[in-house]
Order: structure tokens, then C-alpha cells, then sequence
């Protein structure tokens, strides 16, 4: 079978899934008078056409930034331009100043789909199709083609671009044209990629490190260390290739200067315009968390109100003390060895870690660990499954509110039933085919007994494997997803043969990440339990459902090493 | 090289392993070593998926890949449940008021909604016994004054009736994909012909289209038929002459392919033997057989007419006079899924429900008058692409240019009088106008006989189904004859009926080269062909996505199945089909946008169906050609 027909086909699906969800309602529909992210957008199309660029991000008379005020970075600002000029030609009453807000209409919806998919099929499609195509070595095409259709069909990303109304393919594409260009060896070429979605969506702060950390290693690596310079002129036709490392540095500089610069123009004409953009995209009073993010905080709050008992201050100081105590050990890793797949993982570290312990999330930031748990797909394809999984439901809060309720339920079936047809989501449950020797071993101290509970776990997946059609084959029970994001930390331990001193930096960072990462399961669904909403009672049915096993399972497990740590931290920070 | 580093005793301390000697501490390797360990465990357990799922295979099952295939169309299908439906939506929803809140006796001559109960009884039972689920829903659909009665509920459960049903045509699929998959060669999933089969029906981008978003429950009835082939194949006669009867009595327009049910059971199951020429035996004709079959199919018309038989007349009389003057004036402006079926008489009249037969027959006349309705016009709204439509074309192009030159006078033209998008009669301006009695004979013409030079006789593809059977085949590519003869020809011809012809024709696609293409060539255009079905903005992208899957995917798989043979479309052919598309960027895209939008709105539709009756015409009468071409070497060796 041609793969580039198979190829086609998963991305007409994709398409076909993308534009059905595309057909149900959005956020905030006919809900005046702040409506939702829909409106957001529209308006953002309205300012961005009628007023001149310094007024963008300033509050005028014409510009109420209490309304939907633009708080994305300059090139989500054009994109909206680009789109209202499109929207003026086809119906002037769509971005008229003031008197189109709030302005719904079967057209305009259609008009605003399918600029999400036109951005989506421009940027983020084609940047999954060569990812998939060049950036994993030799696998067989059939494959390849497999994990396409899989990472396209990832559900948290087309309910929130296609459903709730946002354009996270753009950034989320910007980054993953990043990696493939890292990949392919174009530095400079993927420092602009970072950059231009850095200036999309603020947020891809998350995934920054890992970038810096990735080039920042590639400089040095090569050049500083004379061993690195033996090879460089030893390997045949290598020594043209490879710069000297400040050279590398200051190409990857200029670059990156240059392209902030690009999407900077119309805002260097003073300190006043750039400060306050740079106000408009970090904002710091809205505290430690919104809504019910699966995190760390809105977790503990349950058990521990930390909202009332810290001030702002110490939220600020701690929530950041945490996020850099998660996120140093897997940098310093990869900038001492930048290798593609250790930036992989380092993505998924570094934005988990972000999303679990920095301030001020918001659940929708889940799509950020997401895309980098995508790219890993086919080196832990149960984990990620999991993960991906749970990332989705993690939002379904925000799908009830937006009336995307079966739109959810059944793309996530259709991702359930693609990765157990064309992953091969299989594994056995000893430690060792885990990769979970490290982590018991270093749980053992604790608790001496501690056993993998083989038999538990066989049990919990027969469902899974049912689907996969293997049901005979005991050996091969796919458990690995209870153990989902922890795996993927011991893992990076446990595949490679790194030096000692970087598994015990390694293990500090998973002391701190491995069990906040059970939690981003258990967090919702106490959170639902918790309020007091009765719409809320069903995911929290539902979750104690889908999450006990997993979830409920680690949390007991680690609730000790939890609270110890826990307890220390808060005793630093307190005054 | 070893690795110096100063935490090492904490490290073993913390992950209490044995001190790790990491040789590979050179940098770079560690980053192969790495990464290839990642692909090597990959590699691994990719080995392992191939290696369980040929077991799987071996074990004698379909595998896995039916399921997921199932799965995801059914998922596809709930993903639809939002999107645009027509006015059969209230047809249905009307049919359920009926069949719920009145008694059987006043079912077909209900007419308080334009939209009036003209299937068979089957189905009026089958909408009953759906009326009772949706009584949990809404009970308010169940009002028959409630028109066009669309609420969330009333949406989710007619839209869950037809994902539901649906599962007794995976059923059927799976059975035919039985039929197909005797070849024990050695092949992967995706050069399967039971996997590609078992795409070509699952993911049909008509029944998709028709059933899900339209509208409809073709889906069900198109598993009896397919069931009803397999059964066939699997030479389990009697069951397959029960499916197709009960068929018949879900929904007549099945009516068009019983000729080739009729003649093959007779010749094929009744007479046990044959001559070695393939000529008929007389002598082995078996009376209980015969008899088995009669009993059987006799019994299915039974329970579902005699209802209607017994029924005395007297017992709705007061209730149903005032409605037959309702009936009269029946409105034959809907979009009807009921073509015209060819019978000799014209049982309009019968709605006034005629004394002299009243005591003898029952209801009998009143619903066939509703069954075969015969005051619509040649041509439904849309055009079905067939013969008609080129006569229509060709007679609108002469009248043009007669009224240019001047050969006719400019009031034998009477312009734009089968053009207002209304479903009635029409004359022809410059042709002779058609006749119920004319396509009737067309239809009867094309199924029977089409002489060909090598043959002293006509040797046409029922006839030829009665004297040289050629087993299970032979029956499937006359039935598949019949059903395009009479989409050709027949009167009143919906363009939904394609897909009577397209299903079996899948059947046949997967086993030969030449029918392959000819699949290609009929699935594209006859696909095609619906998309004026849906003609709202939104659903725009969906049809043009699951058209190109649908064609990417029957293109792709069909090819590569036969690689061996070569191309499977000829020049010509492969142009006729690109043709598609900028005819489908015109019609759907640039015209809308043109002034003559407005004043000539039929332009589109026009262009379509006149394109298309091209290529159904092409792909019918290719379809000829391969019997006798099957014929002649069959006769080589016999003489």
C-alpha cells in the first residue's frame, strides 16, 4: 500500500473529525453580555481593524481592555488583523467598531471556523505530517502514517480549537515546526519557529527552556571541551558543518533577536508601548489558579486552603521556587547532552512541570505538555495514550460549559480506538519493562514491601486489552498507562546510561514531579466532589470511574513522600 | 570511558541499584544509544502487534481491523448527528406520530401532514416499535400535528434510530466480507479484499451522506440486501429468498432488483441440474423446493398485507371520509425517497378507495395508491443522473437553438417548465414528451434484452441469468443490471437510488480488475451526483472531505489489489473523472457567488446531473460489455 495515499487519508479524517466538532456550539454562545473566547477572537478582529496599532493594547475610549482587552503577543494581534480584513470584504458588519459586539451568526460561525482550520491545515498539519515523515528515524511507513492520524486526532486540541474556540494550532504548530527543524539540524531555522510562537501565545514560555537549554547544549557541546573539537576535526567532512560554538551562539542570537524584532515593529516606538504589551501578556493579580486546574494547587486546596492562608507574595515566590525546582535538573540533563529525544522529554518535563506548579494556570494550559506527550508517542505509545487521555478529560469541565459534551465523548472514543488499532500499545508488567526500576527502588526506602501489584494491574487493563484484541496474551497487558507521566520521567533514567551525578539530579526532579503528576488525575475529580455545583457531580462519577485506577492508585502510594515534602517546602517560604 | 562523578554513591544510594559503569559516557553516543534503544523497544512491540494480529488472522477470525473499522464510521456517524437534515427527518418523524398514536387501520390514510405513510407495512411496524423507545425521549414527537417537531431529543433519537440500526449492516458487511475473503494468499491487512470490502461498504460515502445527514435509514435496509447476497453465496437459499421478501416489505423500491431474485431462485435453486452446455434441464425441476420458496415468500407478503386485507372498510369509514378528500388533493411537491415503481395501472384512483373491492381487498388499493404514486413527474427535483436527464438536456438544447435559427416558433418553446425545482409533469418542447408507459417499457427493455453482434439472439442479462447461470456472480451482476436499468430509465427516478447499484457493485469490485475500474468509474459519479442533496454552507467541507476519503481510499486500495494488472483507468476515463472537480469547484463554489445565482438557479443541477448521467451511462453499459465478455470464453469451452 502507497503510504502517501494512507497519509492523505489520515488527514482528510482529521479534517472531516475537525470541521464535524466545528458544527457544534462554541464558548459563550448567546450568553451576553461577556460572551467567551469566540468573542474574544471576534473582537480582538474588531480592534485590530478599526484602531491604529498603538492603540491595541491601550485603554481608550474606542478600546476597553475590561472587554476582551488584547492580551496575546503581537503576531496573534496580525493574524486577527489578517482575518477581520477577510471578514470586512465578505460582511462590513462583522468587525465594525462597537456596534458588532457581541454579533453571532450562523455565518459569521462558519466564517470563524474555518479560519481555525485554514490556520490549522497551514501550519500545524503540515508541521505533524514532517514530524512524523523525517523526525523518527527509521520505523516503517505504515507506521509513520499510524502516528499521523494519532497525534492529529489528539481530541484536547480539536475540542478546544474546533469546540471552545481558540487558535492553539498555530502556536503548538510554531513549536513543533521548532523541534522538527532541531531535528533536521536546522538550529537557526528552529529558533525562528520557537520565537514566531513564542510571539503567538505567550504561553509557549513553557516549552522555552528546553529550546534554550537544547541550542545553548548544541553551541557548547561541539566546541568547548576539546574532546568535542577532536571529533569535530577527526569526523570525515564534519568539521565543515559544525561552527564554532560562538559563532552558533551568535547566529542562534541574531535570530532570535531579529525575528522579536520582526513581530515587534510597529511597538519599538517606546518603552511605554513595549511595557505595556508586556503587561497586557503577564498579567500577575489574578492569582494562584482559576477554575479547577488539575495542578498541584488546586489540588491541595482541597485538603489545604493556600489561597487564604499565603499572601499573593509568597504564592508568587513559592509556586515559582517549585516550577524551578522541577524544571533545573531535566535543563541542566539537556544542555549537558542535547540530544532530539532527550528535548522531547524535556518538553514534556518542563511544560508539566509549568503546568503543575507555576502560577496562575489555566486548564487549557494542558495542551502545551499535550503536544510535546505527542511527539513521544511512538517510543511510549501506552503512556501517552493515557496521558492524552486524561489531559482531555482533565478539561472537561470546560466542555460542559460549552455544551461540548458528546463532542467529547465520542472524539475521545475515535482516539481510543485509532491508538489501539494502529499503536501497538502492549507491555509487560514487570518493573523492568516499565522502566520502573529506578522508581521502585528509590520508593523501597520508604516503604520496604512496596511490589508492583502485577495482578491489580492485569485486572484494571483487561478492558484495554479487550479492544486491542489480545486478551489471550497476559504477558503483554498494556498497564503502562497507570503509570503514565512517571514513567516517562524513569525512563529517561532508566534507558539511558547516563552519569550518576545526572540521575541524582534527575531524582530530585522526580521526587518533586512523579507524585504531583498522579495528581493531575485525582485533583479534578476531588475538586468536582468538592464543589457544591450539582452539573459537576457527573465528571466526578465519571472520574472516580476513569481516574481510581490510576490516579488513586499512585496517589496512595506517594502521599507520604507528598506530604514530607510538601511540609518542608511550605515551612521555607512562610514567614 | 568511565564516568567521575561525585554523587555516585548517592546516586546508587537513591536508586539503590548496583553501581551503573555507563560506557557510552562519549557524547553523541549516548544520544544513539539512546534513541536506538528507544527505537529498538519500538521495533520490538511493533513486532509483536504484527505477529498477534497474523495470529489473530490464522485463528480464523476477521481480526481486529473489522472492529476498528466499524467502530470509527459509528463514532464518524454520532459526529454527524448535528449537521444539517432535510425534510425526511419530518417524514420520519411524521411516521412515527402515525404509526404511535393511531390504529393500524387508519395508518395509510393518515394525511394530516403533506408528508403520508408511503412504505410498505414493515416499516410502518418498524417506525411502531421505534415510537415506543421515543416515548422516553420526547414524548412530543409523537403528536402528529406537531410539525416539524425538532427538539434536542427528538434530533438525538431519530439520528441514535439510524447509528443503531446501522449495526445489522455491519453485521451484513461482515458476512459478505466472508464471502470474499476465501483467498488463502498470503497478504497484508491492507491488500486484504475482505479489509478493502469491508471499507468500500463501511465508510460509503452515500449511505453516509443519505442516512446521516440527510436523513434516512438506508443503512439497515441495505444490510438485508447485502445479507440476503451473502446468504446466496453461502447457498443458504431460503433464508436469503426471507431476507430479500421482508426486504421488499421495508421498502418497494427494492422492487427494482427482484427480477434478478426471481429468475435466479427459479432457474438456480428450482431446477437442480443442468445440461452440460449450461442449458436448462427440464426434467430436474424439484416441486419441493419450489414449493418451500412460494411458502416462504408467501408468508412474508402475508403478515405484512393481511392486516391491511382484513380490515373491513366499515370500521374506519367515519373517520377516514373526511380524510380521502384530503387525499385527493395529495401534494406531489415533496422530496420523496419513493420512485417510480413500473405497474400497469394507475392506482391513483384508488385513493377514493373504490366499493367495488372494498369487501375483497381491505385496504389493499388505498395503500398501493400510497405506495406507487404516479402524479409526480419524469424527473425528480434534482435530476437523478440518467437517461431522462440527457433527453431533458438534449431537448432543452434544441429548443434553444430551434428557437436561434428560428426553425420553431417561440410558443412551441415553452420555457423553464421543468426547471422551477418542483417535482411535477412536463412535456418535452421539441421531443416527444415520456410516458409512465414508455419508461416502464425502457426499463423493461434494458433489463431484458440488449442484442449483441456475436450472438445470432438476444442475449440480455435477465435472460441470460436463466440460460447460462453462472453461479452466485452471474446473479449479483445482473442484479446490479437491473438496478441501473432501471435507474436509466425509470420514472420519477431519485438520485439516492444509485446507491442500489453502487453496494452490490463493491461486492464485485474486490474480485476482478475490470469491475474494479468499472466500481471506480460508478462510486465517483454517482457519488458525486448526491452532493446537490446537500446544499447548505456548513456541510459544504463535510461532503467534499468524505467524498475525497472515499475516493482516495477506493482509488488507492482498488490499485494496489490489482496492481498487477496495470493502470485500472483508461485516459479517457481517469480525464472524465478529474472532470469532477472543477465541475464540483463550479457548481458548489464560483457559481453561488455569480448574479446568475439568481436568476438561473438550475444551472448547477443541470450541469451535474447531465456530467454524471455520462459517466453511469458509461459505467452501464461497460457493465454489458463484461458479461458477454464473461460469456464468450464460458461458450468457447463448452462448444
Amino acid at each position: 500500500m502507497e503510504s502517501p495515499s494512507l497519509a492523505a487519508l489520515a488527514v482528510l479524517l482529521a479534517l472531516t473529525v475537525r470541521w464535524a466538532v466545528s458544527l457544534g456550539p462554541y464558548s459563550g454562545a448567546g450568553k451576553p453580555p461577556m460572551f467567551g473566547d469566540y468573542e474574544a477572537q471576534r473582537h480582538w478582529q474588531e480592534i485590530t481593524f478599526n484602531l491604529p496599532v498603538h492603540q491595541w493594547y491601550f485603554n481608550t475610549t474606542a478600546n476597553d481592555l475590561l472587554y476582551w482587552g488584547l492580551d496575546y503577543p503581537p503576531l496573534t494581534a496580525y493574524h486577527s488583523l489578517l482575518c477581520a480584513h477577510i471578514a470586512h470584504l465578505l460582511e462590513p458588519n462583522w468587525v465594525s467598531l462597537n456596534t458588532s459586539r457581541g454579533h453571532e451568526s450562523l455565518q459569521h460561525k462558519l466564517f470563524m471556523r474555518a479560519t481555525v482550520l485554514v490556520a490549522d491545515l497551514l501550519v500545524y498539519f503540515p508541521a505533524v505530517v514532517l514530524y512524523c515523515l523525517l523526525c523518527l528515524g527509521e520505523i516503517p511507513n505504515k507506521r509513520k502514517v499510524s502516528l499521523i492520524f494519532c497525534i492529529l486526532l489528539y481530541p484536547g486540541l480539536i475540542l478546544i480549537d474546533y469546540g471552545h474556540f481558540q487558535y492553539n494550532s498555530v502556536s503548538l504548530g510554531f513549536a513543533l515546526w521548532g523541534v522538527v527543524a532541531l531535528s533536521l539540524n536546522r538550529h537557526l531555522l528552529g529558533s525562528l519557529a520557537f520565537c514566531f510562537a513564542l510571539n503567538y501565545k505567550q504561553m509557549e514560555l513553557y516549552h522555552s527552556l528546553p529550546f534554550f537549554c537544547y541550542l545553548l547544549g548544541k553551541c557548547f557541546s561541539k566546541g568547548i571541551t576539546c574532546r568535542g573539537q577532536l571529533r569535530c576535526k577527526s569526523g570525515p567532512g564534519s568539521s565543515l558543518h559544525l561552527p564554532c560554538p560562538f559563532t552558533l551562539l551568535l547566529q542562534i542570537g541574531v535570530t532570535v533577536v531579529f525575528s522579536f524584532a520582526l513581530c515587534w515593529i510597529p511597538f519599538l516606538t517606546g518603552a511605554e508601548q513595549i511595557l505595556q504589551v508586556l503587561r497586557r501578556l503577564f498579567p500577575v493579580g489574578r492569582g494562584l489558579f482559576e477554575d479547577k486546574v488539575a495542578n498541584v494547587w488546586c489540588c491541595l486546596s482541597v485538603l489545604l486552603k493556600i489561597k487564604n492562608i499565603l499572601s499573593p507574595e509568597t504564592q508568587l515566590r513559592l509556586s515559582f521556587a517549585c516550577t524551578l525546582l522541577c524544571v533545573i535538573p531535566t535543563c541542566i540533563k539537556l544542555a549537558a547532552r542535547p540530544t532530539i529525544g532527550g528535548l522531547k522529554l524535556a518538553l514534556v518535563n518542563c511544560s508539566l512541570s509549568f503546568f503543575l506548579y507555576s502560577f496562575q494556570v489555566h486548564e487549557k494550559s494542558i495542551l502545551l505538555v499535550a503536544l510535546p506527550v505527542c511527539l513521544i508517542i511512538n517510543d511510549f505509545p501506552l503512556v501517552s495514550t493515557w496521558f492524552l487521555l486524561v489531559s482531555t478529560f482533565s478539561m472537561l469541565p470546560l466542555f460542559l460549559k460549552d455544551g461540548l459534551l458528546s463532542s467529547y465523548i465520542i472524539t475521545s472514543l475515535a482516539f481510543i480506538v485509532a491508538a489501539a488499532a494502529l499503536l501497538p500499545i502492549n507491555g509487560k508488567t514487570s518493573e523492568d519493562a516499565l522502566k520502573l526500576k529506578p522508581f521502585c527502588a528509590s520508593l523501597r526506602r520508604y516503604l520496604p514491601w512496596f511490589k508492583i501489584p502485577q495482578n491489580l494491574i492485569r485486572f484494571l487493563i483487561t478492558g484495554w486489552t479487550a479492544l486491542d484484541g489480545n486478551s489471550s496474551k497476559t504477558q503483554k497487558t498494556p498497564i503502562n498507562r497507570i503509570f503514565s507521566v512517571l514513567w516517562i520521567r524513569d525512563a529517561q533514567d532508566g534507558t539511558s546510561h547516563w552519569g550518576t551525578w545526572q540521575q541524582s539530579a534527575a531524582r530530585t526532579g522526580n521526587l518533586w514531579a512523579s507524585p504531583a503528576c498522579n495528581l493531575l488525575g485525582v485533583s479534578l475529580a476531588l475538586n468536582s466532589i468538592s464543589a457544591e455545583n450539582p452539573c459537576t457531580a457527573l465528571p466526578a462519577g465519571l472520574h472516580t470511574l476513569v481516574a481510581a485506577p490510576g490516579g488513586g492508585l499512585r496517589f496512595s502510594c506517594h502521599d507520604l513522600l507528598l506530604r514530607d515534602q510538601f511540609l518542608k517546602l511550605q515551612k521555607n517560604p512562610c514567614p | 570511558m568511565l564516568s567521575h562523578d561525585p554523587d555516585l554513591s548517592q546516586g546508587q544510594l537513591l536508586t539503590g541499584h548496583a553501581p551503573r559503569v555507563d560506557v557510552s559516557c562519549a557524547d553523541g553516543t549516548t544520544g544513539f544509544l539512546f534513541t536506538s534503544g528507544w527505537a529498538k523497544m519500538a521495533a520490538s512491540r511493533g513486532g509483536h502487534v504484527v505477529a498477534s494480529s497474523s495470529r489473530s488472522k490464522e485463528a480464523g477470525g476477521d481480526g481486529s481491523w473489522f472492529v476498528t473499522l466499524a467502530l470509527g464510521v459509528s463514532l464518524l456517524k454520532c459526529l454527524l448527528i448535528e449537521t444539517y437534515h432535510s425534510t425526511d427527518f419530518e417524514v420520519h418523524r411524521n411516521w412515527l406520530a402515525i404509526t404511535h398514536s393511531l390504529p393500524v387501520s387508519r395508518w395509510y390514510y393518515e394525511a394530516t401532514s403533506e408528508w403520508t405513510l408511503d412504505y410498505p407495512p414493515f416499516f410502518a411496524w418498524f417506525e411502531y416499535a421505534l415510537s415506543h423507545a421515543a416515548h422516553y425521549f420526547d414524548s412530543e414527537m409523537l403528536k402528529v400535528e406537531n410539525f416539524n417537531y425538532a427538539s434536542q431529543a427528538t434530533v438525538l433519537f431519530q439520528r441514535f434510530s439510524v447509528i443503531v440500526t446501522d449495526v445489522f449492516f455491519i453485521y451484513a458487511t461482515k458476512q459478505c466480507c466472508s464471502c470474499v475473503a476465501d483467498r488463502k494468499e498470503q497478504r497484508s491487512v491492507l491488500d486484504n479484499p475482505a479489509f478493502v470490502l469491508a471499507g468500500l461498504l463501511l465508510w460509503n460515502f452515500g449511505l453516509l451522506i443519505v442516512d446521516h445527514i440527510h436523513f434516512q435509514y438506508n443503512g439497515f435496509l441495505s444490510g438485508f440486501m447485502l445479507l440476503s447476497i451473502a446468504r446466496l453465496f453461502q447457498e443458504r437459499y431460503i433464508e436469503s429468498a426471507f431476507l430479500f421478501s421482508v426486504l421488499l416489505n421495508f421498502k418497494h423500491i427494492y422492487l427494482y432488483v427482484a427480477p434478478a431474485y426471481g429468475i435466479y431462485f427459479l432457474r438456480s435453486y428450482c431446477f437442480t441440474a443442468s445440461n452440460s452446455d449450461g442449458s436448462l434441464r427440464w426434467r430436474s425441476f424439484s416441486f419441493r423446493r419450489f414449493i418451500s420458496l412460494a411458502l416462504i415468500v408467501s408468508a412474508v407478503f402475508a403478515v405484512s398485507f393481511a392486516p391491511f386485507v382484513y380490515m373491513f372498510w366499515w370500521r374506519t369509514n367515519r373517520e377516514t371520509n373526511s380524510l380521502q378528500t384530503a387525499n385527493n388533493d395529495y401534494s406531489c411537491r415533496r422530496h420523496s425517497h419513493v420512485p417510480a415503481i413500473q405497474r400497469t395501472a394507475s392506482q391513483s384512483s384508488c385513493a377514493t378507495l373504490p366499493t367495488c373491492s372494498k369487501e375483497l381487498w381491505g385496504q389493499i388499493p388505498q395503500v398501493l395508491s400510497r405506495l406507487f404514486p404516479f402524479k409526480r413527474g419524469l424527473c425528480h427535483a434534482y435530476w437523478a443522473p440518467n437517461f431522462w436527464a440527457l433527453y431533458n438536456a438534449a431537448d432543452k438544447v434544441l429548443s434553444i437553438m430551434g428557437a436561434r435559427l428560428q426553425l420553431l416558433s417561440p410558443d412551441s418553446v415553452r420555457a423553464g417548465s421543468m426547471t422551477g425545482g418542483l417535482v411535477q409533469e412536463f412535456e418535452h418542447s421539441v421531443l416527444p414528451s415520456v410516458t409512465p408507459m414508455a419508461t416502464l417499457l425502457c426499463t423493461g427493455l434494458s433489463i431484458l434484452s440488449i442484442p449483441t453482434p456475436n450472438h445470432s439472439s438476444a442475449q440480455p442479462s435477465v435472460l441470460c441469468l436463466w440460460f447460462r447461470p453462472r453461479g452466485p456472480r452471474g446473479f449479483l451482476r445482473c442484479l446490479i443490471l437491473c438496478a441501473l436499468g432501471s435507474f436509466m430509465f425509470g420514472w420519477h427516478v431519485h438520485e439516492k437510488a444509485i446507491l442500489l447499484a453502487i453496494l452490490p457493485l463493491s461486492l464485485l469490485a474486490v474480485s476482478s480488475a475490470r469491475d474494479a475500474s468499472l466500481f471506480l468509474l460508478l462510486a465517483t459519479t454517482g457519488h458525486y451526483s448526491l452532493f446537490p442533496l446537500l446544499f447548505t454552507a456548513q456541510e459544504l467541507p463535510i461532503k467534499i472531505l468524505l467524498m475525497a476519503i472515499f475516493t482516495v481510499f477506493s482509488v488507492s486500495f482498488l490499485r494496489t489489489m490489482f496492481r498487477r494488472r496495470g493502470p485500472l483507468l483508461g485516459w479517457l476515463e481517469t480525464l472524465y473523472l478529474c472532470g469532477l472537480v472543477p465541475l464540483g469547484a463550479f457548481c458548489e463554489i464560483i457559481y453561488p457567488l455569480t448574479p446568475w445565482q439568481q436568476a438561473l438557479p438550475f444551472i448547477p443541477l443541470l450541469l451535474t446531473s447531465v456530467y454524471c448521467a455520462l459517466g453511469i451511462g458509461y459505467a452501464w453499459i461497460g457493465l454489458y460489455v463484461t458479461q458477454f465478455a464473461e460469456l464468450k470464453p464460458a461458450k468457447k469451452k463448452t462448444s
